[in-house]
């Protein structure tokens, strides 16, 4: 009865982080000294924009919190999964919001087939130009406050530049994956990839826009690993 | 059949009209230059219309947004520049030029009935040619009796009526081709280049025949040719040449955004040829703002127009140089003088273009001065190709009508 309790219980505990429990967690530090931000200065000089920042707005190159925490760093699997298996795409839609003429989130993460609101919270028109090289490219208008225009990416991509040119000073990224398993960096640099991640050996690989990438191999235990890595000044 | 005008016959009107059809295709190339200096050359998707709207009825509130006035007014300008060289052409080329007139226009209007008909998605390019099918027809209608300005002034009005609607429809592609491959690159580059290039080609043909209209043009071909034989006529025709190429590599180097490729000066990275390996393409990349790579092609690129730009100022020098041998106030003597002072004041821009980090309004204006400064070195090699055309033909016989040999009319 003891063995069959405890051959049950490992079963249970197995299946819990083979199914439930995957998560990669980490920091990316930046290694050197990033150039400092720079205030974007034709935003003071467009009435529509300007009207809407009583502060400078500063260029996000390099976004750098504490310890060296690099923001805005797209944190992925890129390889371990089981060759040939596919996944289906989350329900839930990340938004790329353009307000106070700025990308909000600078970087986006998503999953091929899943949808991507792009929307306007301005007053005033934008137009969003996406510049992809792999996935088909589009430019439209959003004259409305608070359009949102549903788009999917039907391949997996990184770095896809979206710019409008009405105030060509914005840009936004959005890093497009087949498979679930991706993050991006918050302001401290840290990142958790949730999912169900089956325990293993996988190589995570980690995208800033400027510094480049950096990978690095973890094992998955229990539906558990911890990684972290480093990316520097470029 | 209406005769050609002695080129004495001066018409004061039809002069001054195509001086302000040349200033408006100076004020066209400057907004142009202005639209890629900015960056925001797709701030309206669609074409011709803009955002779904006719393009002259766009309201003013969308007009007025952002990076949207620029484009737009860069379109309906053209469009402006359009109708004008349309009725430039009817104009110089006389009575005679309806017959054409009426057949390009029927065959445009045409065009656009079938692109409708064939796919409604093509509404637009449709309405395009039929606007400008509707604007030659109109001017084919136009009765008046004139004659035709000389042989010279008509044919390169009719360069003009061709030029501007291939140039208007480069401009769409350049838009609705955005984002297709081409080569490595996208129809947006591609057809941007292009249309750039036509851009100053078409001023210097317009320039040219604003010129060829003019009171003093048959005085000046004369003293021209009655003038002792100039002596700097290759530096003059070399000058011109690497002008062009120079716009061609400004041209390049404003699409592919590589105008800082290159950020110091008279250095580039601090030395005479820089380094272009992978480490230190990635070193000179982390001084800029923003995450766009440079690549080796760009530094060469902008090492070249440094170098040419150079070359061009020497050749001009040496133009200069030989026009001072011409008694003052001789065509060739203020032609010299004019470009000499141009290439200079183009100099200058082009070193304050790195300076100001590119500032949109200085790039801008390097630009419409390099069109002045190509406009002159046409005129220059004009007026020299036509004293060579004088002294082989004979001085003391009667100059051909256009006073050029008729290979060289657009110079």
């Amino acid at each position: 009865m003891n063995n069959t309790l405890k051959f049950a219980a490992s079963v249970a505990a197995l299946a819990a982080a083979s199914t439930f429990g995957g998560e990669i967690t980490g920091k990316i530090k930046l290694n050197g000294e990033a150039p400092p931000a720079k205030e974007i200065t034709p935003i003071k000089g467009d009435k529509f924009c300007g009207a809407l920042h009583t502060k400078p707005v500063m260029t996000r190159t390099y976004v750098v919190g504490a310890d060296k925490g690099l923001a805005n760093v797209a944190v992925y699997i890129k390889a371990g999964l089981p060759a040939g298996k596919t996944y289906s795409a989350p329900a839930t839609k990340p938004v790329i919001d353009q307000v106070g003429c700025v990308y909000e989130p600078l970087v986006t993460v998503a999953m091929v087939g899943q949808t991507v609101d792009i929307k306007n919270s301005d007053a005033f028109m934008h137009n969003v130009n996406c510049q992809s090289k792999v996935n088909k490219g589009f430019n439209f208008a959003q004259t409305t406050q608070g359009q949102v225009n549903p788009k999917v990416f039907e391949k997996s991509e990184t770095a896809i530049k979206l710019i409008c040119n009405v105030h060509p000073w914005m840009a936004g990224y959005l890093h497009v994956f087949d498979h679930p398993f991706f993050a991006v960096s918050d302001k401290d640099g840290n990142f958790a990839i949730k999912g169900d991640l089956p325990d293993g050996k996988y190589t995570v690989e980690a995208n800033h826009i400027k510094a480049g990438t950096v990978s690095g191999d973890i094992e998955v235990k229990g539906g558990k690993a911890t990684l972290n890595l480093e990316l520097a000044v470029k | 059949m209406h005769t050609h005008s002695s080129p004495d016959q001066h018409r004061p009107w039809l002069f001054r009209y195509a001086v302000v059809v040349a200033l408006a295709t100076l004020g066209l190339v400057c907004i142009g230059g202005l639209v890629t200096s900015k960056g925001v050359g797709m701030a309206v998707p669609d074409w011709p219309t803009s955002f779904g709207y006719n393009m002259f009825a766009l309201p003013i509130s969308m007009w007025m947004t952002g990076g949207v006035f620029h484009e737009h007014t860069h379109r309906v300008w053209a469009s402006g520049v359009g109708l004008l060289v349309v009725f430039l052409t009817r104009w110089t080329a006389g009575h005679d030029a309806r017959k054409l007139l009426a057949r390009v226009g029927a065959v445009e209007i045409a065009a656009g009935l079938l692109l409708m008909r064939v796919n409604p998605l093509w509404k637009g390019e449709a309405h395009f040619l039929l606007g400008i099918g509707g604007v030659v027809l109109a001017a084919a209608a136009v009765g008046w009796k004139n004659a035709p300005a000389s042989r010279l002034s008509v044919r390169l009005a009719w360069a003009a009526f061709w030029l501007v609607q291939i140039q208007g429809s480069l401009g769409g592609l350049r838009v609705v081709l955005d984002s297709w491959a081409i080569g490595g690159t996208t129809g947006g580059v591609v057809f941007g280049m292009i249309h750039g290039c036509l851009g100053q080609v078409f001023f210097v043909l317009v320039s040219c025949l604003a010129m060829s209209l003019s009171r003093g043009y048959p005085r000046w071909i004369r003293d021209i040719g009655s003038s002792a034989r100039f002596a700097g006529s290759s530096w003059v025709f070399l000058g011109t040449c690497l002008v062009f190429g120079q716009l061609l590599l400004g041209l390049w180097m404003r699409h592919q955004h590589a105008g800082l490729a290159i950020p110091d000066l008279p250095l580039a990275y601090g030395q005479w040829w820089p380094r272009t390996d992978p480490e230190s393409l990635l070193r000179y990349a982390s001084r800029r703002e923003g995450i766009d790579a440079i690549t080796a092609l760009q530094i060469h690129m902008h090492l070249f127009h440094r170098i040419n730009a150079v070359l061009a100022v020497s050749a001009i020098a040496m133009a200069f140089r030989a026009s001072r041998r011409v008694p003052a106030g001789m065509p060739l003597r203020v032609l010299g003088t004019a470009w000499m002072h141009l290439v200079l004041v183009q100099f200058a821009l082009g070193l304050f273009t790195v300076i100001t980090d590119r500032a949109a309004d200085v790039a801008t204006a390097h630009v419409a001065v390099g069109s002045l400064t190509l406009a002159l070195g046409s005129w220059f090699s004009w007026a020299v190709r036509a004293q060579q055309a004088t002294r082989n033909a004979g001085v003391s016989e009667s100059l051909p009508e256009s006073g050029l040999p008729q290979s060289s009319a657009v110079g």
